[in-house]
């Protein structure tokens, strides 16, 4: 599978541990992606939020310079990257004035022909039924709450990727690894997001519901497939158990984690060693 | 977040329907949002709320209504924003220190300066600090990008 690659700011800066859980585990699968070569960043909320131009025109640069060098398919693991992205090729598809405007804007022609996939639609791509015989490790003892967080799955016209209200797409993958995922009712809640360092306040307190949410469902570790949701999870856990005076000691992986580990990759290869809740 | 503002979005809404401007774009909600994009998604009306939101940010920050307590989070986002342009990718040491910097004024406590800093070895430990951040090689053109687009708008 030739597959572009988008890691995002957060892949290169404190999450990489997360980019070194990729790369291990997509490898073990015979899938390297492919660093989009002078990749920008895709503006995040603070370009949306301040500048709606910006918020098309940072994803669409990189959507061309995945063009420019070949590619059809990009994997952009963070789902605030891959929102962005598929966002500006939707409204320059919608607007062919706009899909003008912004080629003037970003020097660069974008034909929308980059078909843009999140971390879970990869796995998809490469086969369930390719991955159940690759397991070595089943991980029997795991009972994750797999956790969507906000953008995964919303807005559904955007991103058109599994129910915004009951995704499954996630349980299936932990459910061929031999995991036992619970069902619980803050799989699509949001955990504060980017609000990490502008507002505490609001981290600590909706993190702090879904950690609570998961461990009440009987959860024994958290799963995500978002840089953002894993520093919130993981990072300010113990900030939300001091405040909130209560113990959850819940180990929050990435998705490509329990993947790995099931394939037979160390934790140690796939960056577990580096998060905060052991 | 609809619990946790002063004024929920299907409130904000009916306040521009109303053609209280000055209400929706004074109000604490716009800055409080996460832009989770839950209430565009469940909207019975197919409202695109949270599209709503960035829009009156936007003009918020462009006649200057954030109150005092809002200025946090518009420091943080236009620091952002500001980092971005000058580097084409997000350094995150350069990004805290500016964020800090600007928030100052209207936080004035030095607890609020280094509450950070002690997180500082902790990612160290985990190979997660980078004291210094990527570059694009091509940042000029980052400029004319952030340069065409100043004005927020497209036609």
């Amino acid at each position: 599978m030739r597959l572009a690659y988008y890691p995002g700011c957060a892949l290169h800066g404190s999450s990489n541990d997360y980019e070194q859980s990729l790369r291990a585990c997509l490898g073990k699968l015979e899938v390297a992606p492919q660093e989009i070569q002078e990749w920008i960043c895709c503006g995040a909320t603070a370009a949306h939020a301040l500048n709606h131009k910006l918020s098309i025109a940072l994803p669409a640069r990189n959507l061309a310079l995945a063009e420019q060098q070949g590619f059809e398919d990009l994997l952009a693991p963070c789902p605030m990257c891959s929102m962005q992205l598929l966002k500006a090729a939707k409204l320059m598809d919608e607007d062919a004035g706009l899909r003008r405007e912004i080629s003037s804007v970003i020097e660069a022609e974008v034909s929308g022909r980059v078909k843009v996939l999140n971390l879970i639609q990869v796995f998809q791509r490469i086969g369930l039924d390719r991955l159940k015989p690759a397991v070595k490790n089943p991980l029997a003892d795991l009972k994750p709450a797999c956790y969507y967080g906000c953008l995964l799955t919303r807005p559904p016209d955007v991103v058109k990727f599994d129910d915004p209200e009951q995704p499954s797409s996630m349980e299936a993958i932990a459910a061929v690894l031999g995991a036992k995922p619970v069902d619980w009712n803050y799989r699509t809640e949001c955990c504060g997001a980017g609000m990490t360092m502008a507002k505490e306040e609001t981290v600590l307190e909706l993190s702090q519901r879904i950690l609570a949410d998961a461990q009440q469902h009987g959860a024994n570790c958290l799963v995500a497939a978002c840089p953002m949701c894993h520093v919130n999870l993981d990072m300010k856990q113990g900030d939300i158990e001091e405040r909130y005076g209560e113990r959850f000691g819940l180990p929050v992986y990435y998705l490509t984690d329990l993947v790995g580990l099931a394939l037979g990759i160390s934790a140690e290869e796939l960056g577990i060693d580096r998060h905060f809740v052991k | 977040m609809a619990a946790a503002v002063d004024l929920a979005p299907n409130q904000i809404v009916r306040a521009l329907q109303l053609g209280n401007f000055e209400k929706a774009m004074t109000s604490d909600a716009i800055w409080t949002c996460v832009s989770c994009q839950t209430c565009s998604t469940r909207c019975p009306q197919s409202v695109d709320c949270a599209g709503i939101m960035d829009a009156l940010r936007e003009v918020s920050l462009q006649r200057g209504l954030a109150s005092p307590a809002q200025k946090t989070v518009v420091a943080f986002q236009q620091a952002f924003l500001k980092n971005i342009q000058r580097n084409g990718r997000l350094d995150e040491i350069e990004l805290i220190a500016e964020f800090k910097l600007r928030a100052l004024p209207s936080q004035r406590s030095l607890r609020f300066l280094f509450k950070d800093a002690s997180l500082a070895p902790l990612l160290q430990i985990r190979r997660k600090l980078h004291l210094r951040g990527e570059k694009v090689k091509d940042r000029a053109l980052v400029r004319r990008v952030f340069e065409r687009c100043k004005d927020g708008k497209h036609a």
